[in-house]
Formats: C-alpha cells, structure tokens, sequence
C-alpha cells in the first residue's frame, strides 16, 4: 500500500508543470518574447500559450482546447530583424528568442444558413451563398496563413469548380481558426465555404452503408429487443459471465 | 550542465534508446501479448490512481454525503457559492427560453437541434457557452464513435463490451438506450453531411478500441470529434438557434422546492450577471480534467473545470461514480511542451505497439484504459523499465511505425495527420520513430445520475455527455464518449420538448436552494475557504502571481 502511494506522489512530482510548479531558480534557458510589445523573460521550454501564462497573463479568449484542434489561440508574429509575418497555433508552438506576439481573440466572419438537404449538388451552391468566392485572385495568402498547412488556395479554386470531392480532401483538417479569411484581400470567408462544400459532399459524394440500412431496419423490426430486454436485468454475475465468455474478432 | 543536443527531435540518450525498439520490431511484429486474465486485471489496477490509496476523501455534504470522491470534486463540493441568496435582484428576467441548454459541446449543440426538430421553435432555445461554442473536449475526441452496426455485431455484444468495460457499475438501462441509438445517430451524422471513414465498397471503415471484442470504431481520421462536431455546429447556425458566449452559468435557479427554473449567468469579460428563466434546464457541460487529480496532466480543454456537477449537486442534484477518473494511457510524454496531450487509441487500434525500454512488447495493446494506463505505471516505476525525459518524466514507447508497417506505407499520413502534425512541429517523425507516452487525466466517469432519458432527481434539469453519470459506469469506453454525448443529446432535448409543451408557465426564481446549501456546509463546520464554479484553472506563472495587486 504505502508503495503504491509512493509511486502517486512520484508520478505527480515528475509532472509538475514549468508554469506553476518549477521554481524559476531551476530553470536553466531563457528567451524573451514581446507580449503586445511588452518584453518578458520566459523559459525557453514553454510553448507561446504557456509561456503567455507564465509571464501572468489569464486567458479568457485565446484559449480553447489546448491541444491543437480547437482554432482558439491563433497567433501573429514577426521575429526581431525579420520582415515576415508568420502564424501559429500557441499551443502548438515552441516559444523563440525575439518573438512579437498578438492573439486573435474573435474571427468577424458571417456564416451562411442553408439547408444541406435542399440544395443542389453542384458548384452554384457555393456562388449562391459565398458569391464573393469568384473575387479570388490565386495570391494564395491563404495558404500562407494556414496554421495547419492546408492547400487553402487549391480547396478555393476545387470549389469554383464544383470539384466537391477536392474541397472535402483538402481542407478535412481545418481546425476553423479563421486566418485565411482575415488575411484574404479578396474578403473570402475561406473556412465557411469549406464547411459547405464538406457537408454537401457528405451528404451527396458517399451513400449511407448497406449494412447500415440493415442494423436500423433490424432495430426497427424488433430483431434484439428480447435479448437486450434479458441482457438489462441481467444479475452481475450473469453479466461476468457473458463478458469472459466474449469471442474476439480475429484481426 | 552542458546543452543537450538534439537529433530529428530526440537527445542522443534517447536516440540510442530509440534503436532498441528499431532493432527489436522485426521480432515484435507478428507478436502480441496476450490480454490479462481477471486476476491479473485485479492486480495491475493497484496501481491505478483510483485504487492506490490516498487522494480521496468523503464528502461533507449534500445528497451523497459520506460517499467518497477525489480530493479536489470534495473540495469543489464543499465550497462556498460565488453569490448568496439576497445579494442579486432575481425580478428582471433577461431570457426566457423554453429550453436553456448550458454547455455548447457535441452533447448540447445536438440538444439544441433535436428540441427545434421536436416542435419547439428555434428562438425558444437557448444555448449559453462559458467559453466559445464549442471550447469543449468533443472537438478533441480523435478516435470515433462506437455503433454496432456490422452484420457480426450485435447491440447486445456492444451493451456487454461497455458494462464489463464499466466493471458493472453502469446503469444497465441507460446502456441500453446507448446502444440502441448507436446506429440511428450515425445515420442522422451522415445525413447532415458528416464524413467518415469508408472502406473502397462505401462501408465504414471501422477499428479496434481498447475492451471491444469487434471492431465497431468509426473515425473521421484522427479529427473524429472535429468533424461531428463542426457539423453539429453548422446546422445549429444554419438554424439561427440564439447561443451566447462567454457568458458562464454560475448558479443554477430553483422554485425553492426540487425544481430547476433557470440559472445565473455571468458575463466573464464585463462581470455582469443576467438571469435566464426557462421551463427545463439540460446542462451539457462536460467534464473535470483541469483539476489535475492526482498531478496528472490532462488532455482536457481550459474550460473543464467540473462546472456543472457543482451547481447541480447545490440544487440537490444526486451524483454517482464520482470516485473514479479516466486516465488515458497514451498522453505524449516527450517533448515537454505536449506533455498530456492526448494520442489516440486508434493508434494502437491500428497496430502501434506499447514498447519498454528494452524493446519488449510488455501489455496486450487494447485492454480497457484503465488496466493499460496501470500496467504503463507498472512499467515504469515498478519494473523500472521506463524512459526518463530530460525534464524528468517517465514513460514507455508507443512504437507507431509499425502502423505503416502493418497498414501499408503511407497509412499514417491518410489516418493520423493530426497527430503527424503534432509530432512535426517538434521535429519528430512518427512514421520513422516511436513516441513516448505515459497516462494522462482523460475522463469524468461519473457525474450527474441520469435516467435513460438525461432526467435527473430534480424536476426541470436534464444532463447529457461528460457531465452525467450512470452510462459508462466506472470507466468509459473508447468509442462511446462522442455517442454518448449524441444519443443523449437527442433523448434529453425530446424528453424536454415534451415536459415543456406541458407546462403552462415556468417556475419562480430563487436562490433558496443555495441559502440551504450554505446552511448545510455551516452545520458541518466546514469554512468558507474555497469558492465555486472555479471556471478556469489557475496557470499563470507562480513569480508573477506572488507580485500581483489587486486594483480594479
């Protein structure tokens, strides 16, 4: 027993966190960042978001998941002596001597309402809700800003041509952040139309499974209402049973 | 201390560890450990941070009163309201919705959609965010989605593989209706234009998740909750379903007599409250990763701060499972700056192989997570076969090329680039070398009691997702976390929809609830330490923290 309690508390010491529970007295190498201008010294092993926090900023906006799928704590930067503009994600990304940094709290971006179900599977369903789609210039600064590095400027171009497949594949891993759009001269809402020509190649590009159809049907007629009926009263030690009793699929 | 230098995102000790495992997975490829007997099940479990003593407590009190719970939920419990009945003017009602849906995740924006489709206008629902709609742990469920709808499986083998999953403390109805819903909601996903997995014939793809005796996982790469999730949220939109954000609740409204009429919510950048009053509550908030039980580090979203189960069991809202935490076996352990953050199941679902530091496969790689996050703890600080990071932590290989080996070349870029991605940023390849992983604070269990239709105790209030109890039992299932938010989203919205075209007019506004809470926590000594919700975690920086001064 006391050796299992032994291994918590060494499992929790080793997994203090820089931020809150590391002294700064042991910490070893340090950068400093520019926080809207302002300078701070930060431990070199922080990412930009945790490194924000060390320096005692609380976040409200700029903060979602943590973790690289939420779009939340999108960044701009410049590096000292560099003219370029870069993005990033700030939990995603390591925490560099000279960085200028500036978090986009809100995206002002209008989405479309529409109704997947009743729109035509075609290229003029994006014309009709995005028209401003056909301003695109192909300077792909889109591209450019994509924390995520998707072909943002090829998806656009798939989806003037109705291409519903290409628009689905590229742009499947957008995490919704918004740069592209508020990077775009030509004020497309890129991320939206992709959220359309998704879900329209969802719902038209792939039928529903046959065996799908089936399991619901079979759900419908009753097929395993008895035995779900018996499985729920079912003693525990009857439960036991069944569950070590479980043949595994073979692979 | 000299600088470490680094190669293809690795220290030199490291690498040399590295080509023990490249050297051995010739010999490990056609070789998996078998899975544990009960007995040995039993034995590793010691281990887990559930069972290992210490970090629990009994609660002082309320509905489950002696019953215990991890410290920090006691803690929470046992704190004092942010507001007390008599200092807010309850008389101006600033919404008055039908249905007030707290929480925008999977579980209540698939609420919000369902009451609209079950009669209930659009501009009658409320949906109310403490973050940004959809700042929730569903967008970052990578693996998939369970349902049993392959010809050789049934509802039935999903129900056993969930409850013996859930060592038997599941409500065995509510199972039930997880099961049964399965595939009816996968239909509903593609018929709002979700995109899944398919094999070349346009069936699913579906995968192994750890504890199932079929391969019944539906994924959208390893972007499965993203992909439901943002199309959920289109609809919603879509719909003009009115939904605010930043805007917290901080208490939940009662008539004074076991029925929830509203909440108090807080605006979290003007801190201005705003009264809602509604015919049914359903609160979908999710979950408590971010009290780091146990000094765990969490894959949980900044918001996950174990909100909702709070300001129900103030109401009097009955809890259960409440004791146990998931622990996800594989959160990165390396490089520090991912530490926690979570690496799919599917990883080992399609073939990666958990490797110690001699290059030894030493755990069937798909058992139930709480079983394979303990027999990585034994790994490591029993047989002292881990690796150490530079900063100090401990963990074993997760050895991912065998993906491509087992798949084919090129499956890892097509089925996990979220977590190639992630790996790239700091210079590691995936797909050439293995990663190292150690358990990591996944999942709330339990929660809010729930029935089979997300009813709880208290007339008014409904639950669904991260934040009830009662369907996953002691420990959840992989697969079944994204399905339980969307079978329960539905049952909860059309279970409302009914109670509320029932009900002349909504209930009065009270806070006499909390005044009998406050009194309950006086009797039992206990002092007014703490406050709650909490929110947010605390992250900032401790030297900037000791220096602050508090002016506005």
């Amino acid at each position: 027993m006391q050796n299992e309690l032994n291994i918590m508390e060494r499992i929790a010491e080793a997994a203090k966190s820089i931020t809150t529970g590391v002294d700064a007295t042991d910490i070893e190498h340090w950068v400093t960042i520019y926080i809207m201008g302002k300078g701070y010294q930060v431990p070199a092993d922080l990412t930009i978001l945790t490194a924000i926090e060390f320096a005692g900023y609380r976040f409200i906006r700029g903060c979602g998941c943590r973790q690289g799928f939420c779009g939340a704590c999108t960044t701009i930067y410049r590096k000292k002596g560099e003219y370029r503009l870069q993005t990033a994600m700030a939990c995603q990304s390591r925490v560099e001597d000279g960085m200028y940094l500036v978090q986009i709290p809100f995206v002002p971006a209008e989405k479309a309402s529409y109704d997947v179900g009743k729109e035509n599977f075609a290229a003029s369903v994006f014309l009709k809700y995005y028209p401003e789609i056909a301003k695109c210039v192909s300077c792909n600064t889109c591209t450019k800003a994509c924390p995520q590095d998707l072909q943002v400027m090829d998806y656009i171009q798939a989806a003037i041509r109705g291409d519903f497949e290409a628009v689905a594949e590229a742009s499947f891993d957008c995490i919704q952040c918004g740069l592209c759009a508020m990077r775009c001269p030509a004020e497309i809402v890129q991320y939206h139309i992709a959220q359309l020509g998704r879900r329209m190649y969802g719902r038209y590009g792939s039928p529903i499974p046959e065996h799908l159809k089936k399991r619901l049907a079979e759900i419908e007629e009753g097929k395993f209402s008895k035995e779900l009926d018996v499985i729920t009263s079912a003693s525990r030690k009857e439960l036991e049973k069944l569950y070590a009793e479980r043949v595994r699929e073979a692979n | 201390m000299a600088e470490i230098k680094y190669f293809e995102g690795y220290p030199e000790y490291m690498r040399e560890l590295i080509s023990v495992v490249n050297n051995t997975r010739e010999k490990r490829e056609n070789y998996t450990p078998p899975a544990m007997s009960k007995e040995e099940r039993e034995e590793v479990l010691k281990l887990h941070p559930d069972y290992a003593p210490g970090g629990k407590r009994e609660i002082g009190v309320g509905q489950n009163k002696g019953e215990l719970a991890p410290d920090p939920i006691a803690d929470l419990l046992e704190a004092y309201p942010l507001i007390e009945e008599g200092e807010i003017d309850l008389s101006k009602v600033d919404y008055n919705p039908e249905i007030l849906i707290i929480g925008g995740g999977l579980a209540g924006t698939t609420a919000a959609i369902w009451a609209n489709d079950s009669g209930i206008d659009a501009e009658k629902i409320l949906l109310v965010n403490k973050l940004r709609h959809g700042d929730a742990n569903s967008i970052m469920a990578e693996g998939g989605t369970q349902a049993a709808d392959r010809a050789n499986d049934s509802l039935e083998k999903h129900f056993i593989d969930t409850i013996g999953g859930g060592h038997y403390a599941n409500k065995p109805d509510v199972v039930r209706a997880l099961v049964e819903d399965a595939p009816l909601l996968m239909q509903w996903l593609l018929e709002l234009g979700a995109i899944f997995d398919r094999e070349e014939n346009g069936d699913f793809l579906e995968k192994w998740g750890g504890g199932t005796s079929i391969k019944r996982l539906h994924s959208c790469r390893d972007y499965t909750g993203l992909e439901e999730f943002r199309v959920i949220k289109d609809e919603f939109i879509s719909r003009g379903i009115p939904s605010i954000e930043y805007y917290p609740a901080i208490e939940l409204l009662t008539d004074g007599d076991n029925r929830v009429t509203g909440a108090l919510l807080w605006n979290l950048e003007t801190e201005e409250y705003k009264i809602v009053q509604a015919k049914a509550t359903i609160l979908a908030t999710g979950g408590f990763g971010r009290l780091h039980i146990r000094g765990f580090p969490t894959t949980n979203h900044y918001g996950a701060t174990c909100d909702g189960v709070v300001l129900a069991y103030r109401a009097g809202a009955k809890l259960r499972d409440v004791d146990t935490v998931q622990y996800h076996p594989t959160g990165a352990a390396y490089p520090i700056q991912i530490v926690g953050y979570l690496l799919t199941e599917k990883l080992r679902g399609s073939g990666a192989q958990p490797v110690n530091k001699d290059g030894e496969a030493f755990v069937f790689p798909l058992e139930p997570r709480d079983v394979e996050a303990s027999a990585f703890s034994r790994e490591c600080y029993v047989r002292d076969k881990g690796i150490t990071t530079p900063s100090g932590l401990r963990g074993v290989w997760l050895d991912t090329p065998l993906i491509d080996i087992i798949n084919g070349k090129g499956y890892i870029d097509k089925a996990f680039p979220g977590m190639k991605r992630m790996f790239d940023r700091f210079d590691i390849d995936m797909r050439k070398d293995p990663v190292l992983v150690f358990p990591t604070l996944h999942y709330q269990n339990g929660g809010v009691e729930t029935d089979p239709w997300g009813k709880t105790n208290l007339e008014g209030l409904w639950v669904a997702g991260e934040v009830s109890g009662g369907v996953h039992g002691k420990n959840r299932l992989m697969g079944n976390s994204t399905l339980d938010t969307l079978v329960f989203g539905r049952r909860a919205a059309i279970s409302t929809a009914e109670y509320v075209k029932s009900k002349e007019s909504a209930g009065k506004l009270t806070l006499e609830h909390v005044k009998g809470y406050v009194n309950l926590l006086k009797e039992a000594g206990l002092k007014p330490e703490r406050r709650a919700p909490i929110l947010l975690p605390e992250y900032r920086g401790k030297a900037a923290l000791a220096r602050m001064i508090d002016v506005f």
